[in-house]
């Protein structure tokens, strides 16, 4: 089952010149088509500008398309009346934790969107314990989050999105601000999400490590998906995602050097296992 | 300009239940034009301690010297510091107001009272040493990207002419190539205008690429203080800490244990690319 379809997207928006009429429209969405099945685990990239962020709003409803449609779970983003549902469906988790967090304690941020949707008592708890519990976060339940690390508060705003049971989450950079532990927690968190809950993920980031096991890759430049494909096929074009603005994961990087070199080493390598095997006859 | 921190120690909330001893007897030196990562955990100390190298927070105990002279003594200016000293805070474009490029940039030497062309002159040296030419002097922050928002911030900094520049994460949230761009903008500053730079990050792999010197803060203490060759070694340490050393390292750690004699203590691509070619040499002219 298709979780999102995207066909022929565009969005505009105008830019106002001092008496405020229109002096020009940006497109920062342009034909976009893209179909996700329900948990896969599909990550995002482009560089600052390329259109990643507005996409995703597109994905629960914050934008609504200028031309073309979105559906998410078979609900048409344009139509007013469909928001609620589609909200439930498809959650979102921003890059800075302390913009998300509203509780001054841990459990009770976490009930806050159930309790809002009108879930009863009994049930917002159990909600409560299964989302703490999904993002390994029970033992902090009585905190304040303010006491907590910034991956730690990642983990609470993503417990929040996983209290409404949402089918799908869409994570816009939830990293970009994390230390290296913090960042290794929340990714581990999300590939949990998708691995046993089989939660739909879509994950923007800057960080091509952290894609290496997306079931797909998306990037874009200027409003249009410019590649896609599995990890190896996308990190295997080292050149061109240079070019675009990205880079590839270091051990990556550091095969493709040694091949332009002269060592024969497969394309995409992607993890550091990879490579040592791959070197291993060279001992 | 050289930085001497002697036994410092700042406590927030004195006396109080919600007492957090945030630095801890810090001792530190800091030479001229050294270009330093700074390293810590979320909540490790790094932002309170780059907070007192320009006078913004004042040590609960200890001394800070610039130059030799201590910075707490009556009558020295602190305003005539923060010249010296710039502070880029982390997510800076948020702080750009004027209406356009040129004029915010202009708004730090503004202050000083200096003359028209004067303060011109720098502004536009700023924006060019952090890559924006004049076709963006009389754009509107709105219109640019965020890397570019960023780097009109630096500028804002770099016009007051600081001896010393302070950065809080400056690359976070921007793309690859953004990254790069603006850290090999500030390694040209260092390398050719001979500026002190303090780079706090919490990218491994550009924090090796770029400096020369490492200081890992955790609980308010100065935990490793080296070479990136000689911090990351202890990556298990490190790791213990909310820390890791570059992708790199590891791999070259894991081709070691395969049996590979390659140099294990590296922190950049350059280096473990050197090191594999070498190897692969050595055996070929052995003829195995």
């Amino acid at each position: 089952m298709k979780i999102i379809k995207i066909k022929d997207l565009i969005y505009e928006y105008a830019k106002y010149d001092e008496e405020g009429n229109i002096a020009e429209m940006n497109r920062a969405i342009d034909d976009v088509n893209l179909d996700v099945k329900q948990g896969d685990f599909i990550a995002i990239l482009g560089h600052n500008g390329s259109g990643k962020s507005t996409l995703a709003k597109h994905l629960n409803a914050i934008l609504i398309p200028a031309e073309g449609i979105v559906w998410v779970g078979g609900k048409d983003t344009k139509d007013e009346s469909n928001i609620w549902d589609i909200r439930q469906t498809a959650g979102m988790v921003f890059q800075n934790p302390d913009n998300q967090i509203i509780g001054s304690i841990v459990e009770e941020d976490v009930g806050f969107g159930p309790e809002n949707i009108g879930v009863e008592t009994d049930d917002i708890w159990k909600r409560v314990d299964m989302a703490l519990r999904a993002v390994n976060m029970t033992a902090y339940r009585n905190h304040s989050p303010n006491k907590l690390s910034g991956g730690q508060k990642q983990r609470v705003a993503i417990a929040g999105v996983v209290a409404m049971k949402p089918q799908c989450i869409i994570l816009d950079e939830p990293t970009a601000m994390l230390d290296p532990l913090g960042r290794k927690e929340v990714i581990q968190t999300v590939k949990e999400l998708n691995e046993k809950e089989k939660v739909t993920i879509i994950l923007i980031t800057h960080y091509m490590e952290e894609v290496i096991f997306a079931d797909h890759v998306i990037v874009m430049d200027g409003g249009k998906v410019v590649m896609q494909g599995k990890p190896r096929e996308i990190f295997s074009q080292v050149e061109k995602l240079k070019e675009y603005r990205l880079d590839v994961p270091q051990v990556t990087e550091l095969a493709h050097e040694l091949k332009k070199e002269g060592v024969f080493l497969p394309d995409g390598i992607l993890t550091i296992e990879e490579f040592v095997n791959a070197m291993a006859e060279f001992l | 300009m050289t930085i001497r921190l002697e036994n410092v120690n700042y406590v927030y909330g004195e006396g109080t239940a919600y007492e957090i001893h945030a630095l801890k007897n810090i001792n530190l030196k800091i030479e001229n034009g050294e270009f330093i990562g700074l390293i810590g955990h979320t909540g490790s100390g790094k932002s309170t301690l780059i907070q007192h190298l320009n006078g913004l927070v004042k040590a609960t105990s200890g001394t800070i010297y610039y130059d030799d002279e201590n910075i707490y003594r009556e009558g020295y200016s602190l305003k005539e510091l923060r010249g010296k000293v710039g502070l880029v805070f982390q997510y800076p474009e948020h702080q750009l107001f004027e209406t356009d490029v040129f004029t915010d940039v202009c708004f730090g030497p503004k202050n000083l009272f200096m003359p028209k062309e004067e303060i011109e002159e720098r502004a536009k040296e700023a924006l060019t040493a952090v890559g924006l030419g004049e076709e963006f002097y009389k754009k509107s922050p709105f219109e640019l990207s965020g890397g570019q928002k960023r780097r009109v911030a630096i500028a804002g900094v770099l016009a007051m002419n600081p001896k010393v520049l302070i950065l809080d994460e400056p690359t976070a949230g921007l793309d690859p190539k953004g990254r790069d761009e603006i850290l090999g903008e500030i390694d040209r500053l260092h390398k050719e205008k001979k500026m002190t730079i303090i780079l706090v990050s919490h990218s491994m792999e550009d924090v090796a690429q770029y400096v020369k010197r490492i200081i890992v803060m955790n609980k308010g203490c100065v935990n490793f203080d080296g070479t990136p060759q000689q911090v990351f070694k202890q990556y298990k340490e490190l790791e213990k800490i909310g820390l890791a050393a570059p992708q790199v390292t590891y791999i070259m750690q894991a081709l070691s244990e395969r049996g590979f004699s390659v140099n294990r203590d590296v922190t950049t691509i350059e280096e473990a690319k050197d090191s594999i070619l070498k190897y692969l040499k050595n055996k070929k002219e052995r003829g195995e």
